[in-house]
């Protein structure tokens, strides 16, 4: 069984008469464990697919399973309760919680899934050491450079090792040591403990590291092929 | 909600300090009112206070030992025997307390020229001053001495209407207790000005020896009157009046709220409607409040639809925006209280005094300072009730985030 399944996916804006086609018969697999890439023009759909499949958007028309559960039929709590035990999200926009600082905001969803104090603590630590921000834990958002409030969000959504990793454009703010890095880690949790990534981005540095690739363009996938990590 | 209630109450903490100058203003709106509502509760409720006492002191007294039946139905048979001896018998017993003894007839009192219906008070001269102010009311003359002469003192209006004044004679005739033909004549010694006008017009004293000559009373009266000096051991002293009362046959212990059914109906009335005034403040603040938060829940959409997208369930974040509201309302309780507490206190100790209203309090012979009463139902009741009000303010800003869609509000400035 699939990790990820989407079978003819739709989702279209009205722009005034014009009809803006997000995702266009979208049908795609992704199996438990893999490393994908989802690239494409910037407007070509991969936000709104990664979307989709972690269930923040309704679709027109469309079948999404994740392990075999059908997200498109799942209600709100079911929904909530799918996105903070099984996906880890990386958005677009860093989105941090700007009161909270770098290991609060760490910290926050491991609060909510009921993870003990000391624990919490000591893998937010552990965590943000990883992504190359020891020191920085006790700054705010505002505080931190761009790259810095990515990384944090970064590690945010692997902390508690979902099933499923959605991110998109996790590097647009970093510099090619930190990149490297950050891929190298991805990997490595990837390798270890199967959880499946999904990375929407522009940079073929990222693409170099994904054993699949997957091409989009105007809400259509136009390229899917397997290649060879570095 | 899972969350730690730490991490619930930090993040609501913070929260509310993003925007430091709205949560002040907005503070500031449930810490005024609260002041207000503080002081002008703790002056009401002390204002009740020295009205119920002056009421009291004019004439009837805290409580009263009466017959059984004599209330109700003010039927002169229901008399109490050797009254004046009870009373001095109380007298003994309770030094701190004033007591009088006291007789009542209707009686028609006649001048040269008129006639009217009134009612005649046997008193006590020498003790009715410690439950009545009236002795100290004359506008003209002086009030009974002997305890047996032909004297009288009448109200001002009563005066007036029956065209007498101090020196002149009177005549009255009633019925006695026994069913005999009662007749006097005496002279006007004072005429008193209490400002109430049913006593003004209506009642007339004469010495209770005197009285009980007349009316065929023998040793008998119908009320003893006993007051203390705080309103606040009314009951204590009601309970030791039914202990005495208890071993004679036949006689009640009344207290005021019996004896004078309108003044707690007057108090009710002018609460009921200071209610209506402090009603309208209570509504602004919860208006300000619900403003506030609304704009916070607005200005925050991005903010609650990442945190939405992270698993998250609206009715927690609910929850966070009421938890807000709650700390913000709690500070605005708790400085309101306070700061309202030392003002109302400082007027309890100093006295409040509403200018211009000397002349008035002066003409019916009240204290023109009020004293506002500090106590926990004076502190709290207003502030409490601002405070639920501001909670239920901040219900339809929470509701809000149940329609939030988190892609829409990620998407949102
Ligand atoms: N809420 C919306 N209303 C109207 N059009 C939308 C909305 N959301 C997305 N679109 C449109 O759908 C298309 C796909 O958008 P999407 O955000 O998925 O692109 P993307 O591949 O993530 O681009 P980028 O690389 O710039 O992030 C775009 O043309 C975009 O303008
Ligand atoms: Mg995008």
């Amino acid at each position: 069984m699939a990790a990820i399944s989407c079978v003819d996916l739709c989702k279209y804006y009205q722009q005034g008469d014009a009809v803006i086609k997000g995702l266009d018969h979208v049908s795609l697999e992704i199996e438990q464990g893999s490393f994908v890439c989802l690239s494409g023009p910037s407007g070509s759909g991969k936000t709104t697919l990664l979307n989709a499949i972690g269930g923040l958007d309704k679709l027109d028309s469309g079948k999404i399973s994740i392990d075999g559960e059908r997200v498109d039929q799942l209600g709100k709590a079911a929904l909530a309760d799918l996105r903070l035990h099984s996906i880890g999200f990386v958005f677009q926009a860093y989105n941090l919680i700007p009161v909270l600082s770098a290991r609060e905001n760490v910290e926050f969803v491991m609060q909510v899934q009921g993870v003990s104090a000391s624990e919490r603590k000591q893998r937010a630590f552990r965590i943000l050491a990883e992504v190359g921000l020891q020191g920085m834990e006790d700054r705010r958002p505002a505080q931190l450079s761009g790259g810095q409030q990515q990384r944090v969000a970064v590690a945010r959504a692997i902390v508690s090792q979902p099933k499923l990793v959605l991110a998109d454009e996790p590097t647009a703010n970093l510099d090619s040591a930190s990149l490297e890095k950050l891929m190298a880690r991805f990997r490595e949790l990837n390798k270890l403990h199967r959880i499946t990534f999904l990375i929407a981005t522009h940079d073929e540095r990222v693409m170099s590291w994904a054993e699949r690739r997957i091409g989009m363009e105007d809400g259509r996938v136009i390229h899917d092929a397997l290649q060879a990590p570095v | 909600m899972r969350a730690s209630i730490g991490l619930s109450f930090r993040l609501a903490w913070r929260n509310i300090w993003r925007q430091k100058r709205r949560t002040w203003l907005t503070a500031l709106a449930m810490i005024f009112s609260n002041m207000l509502l503080v002081f002008m509760i703790a002056l009401q409720l002390g204002s009740y206070d020295m009205m119920i006492e002056n009421s009291l002191r004019i004439f009837s007294g805290q409580m009263q030992i009466q017959h059984e039946g004599y209330h109700e139905s003010q039927k002169m048979r229901l008399a109490v025997d050797d009254i004046s001896l009870l009373a001095a018998e109380i007298r003994t017993q309770f030094p701190a307390a004033k007591v009088a003894a006291r007789a009542f007839a209707f009686a028609l009192v006649s001048s040269e020229g008129r006639s009217f219906a009134m009612q005649i008070a046997g008193v006590e001269p020498e003790q009715e001053a410690g439950i009545s102010t009236l002795p100290g009311l004359l506008e003209s003359g002086r009030y009974l001495a002997g305890s047996d002469a032909a004297e009288m003192v009448i109200g001002s209006i009563a005066a007036r209407n029956l065209g007498v004044a101090t020196g002149d004679e009177l005549t009255f005739l009633g019925t006695g207790k026994d069913g005999s033909f009662a007749a006097a004549v005496v002279t006007v010694v004072g005429v008193f000005d209490s400002g109430a006008t049913e006593l003004d017009r209506g009642l007339a004293e004469i010495p209770l020896a005197y009285f009980q000559d007349v009316f065929s009373m023998g040793g008998s009266g119908h009320v003893v009157a006993v007051s203390v000096p705080d309103l606040r051991r009314v009951p204590a002293m009601l309970k030791s009046l039914q202990g005495v009362a208890g071993s004679k046959n036949s006689l009640l212990v009344l207290d005021w709220d019996v004896l004078m059914p309108g003044l707690k109906q007057a108090i009710q009335a002018d609460m009921t409607s200071a209610w209506f005034m402090y009603a309208v403040l209570i509504v602004l603040v919860a208006f300000s409040v619900l403003n506030t938060q609304l704009m916070s829940v607005l200005e925050r959409t991005r903010e609650f639809g990442v945190i939405m997208a992270l698993g998250i369930m609206p009715r927690q974040l609910a929850l966070l925006v009421l938890l807000e509201t709650f700390l913000m309302a709690l500070l605005g309780l708790l400085l309101g209280v306070l700061l309202g507490g030392l003002v109302a206190s400082y007027f309890s100790h100093a006295g409040f005094a509403y200018p211009g209203m000397e002349e008035l309090t002066d003409k019916f012979n009240l204290p023109s300072v009020m004293y506002p009463k500090v106590s926990l139902v004076s502190l709290l009741m207003g502030p409490v009730v601002v405070f639920v009000f501001c909670l239920l303010a901040a219900i339809y800003p929470s509701l809000k985030l149940y329609s939030l869609r988190p892609v829409a509000a990620m998407r949102a400035v």
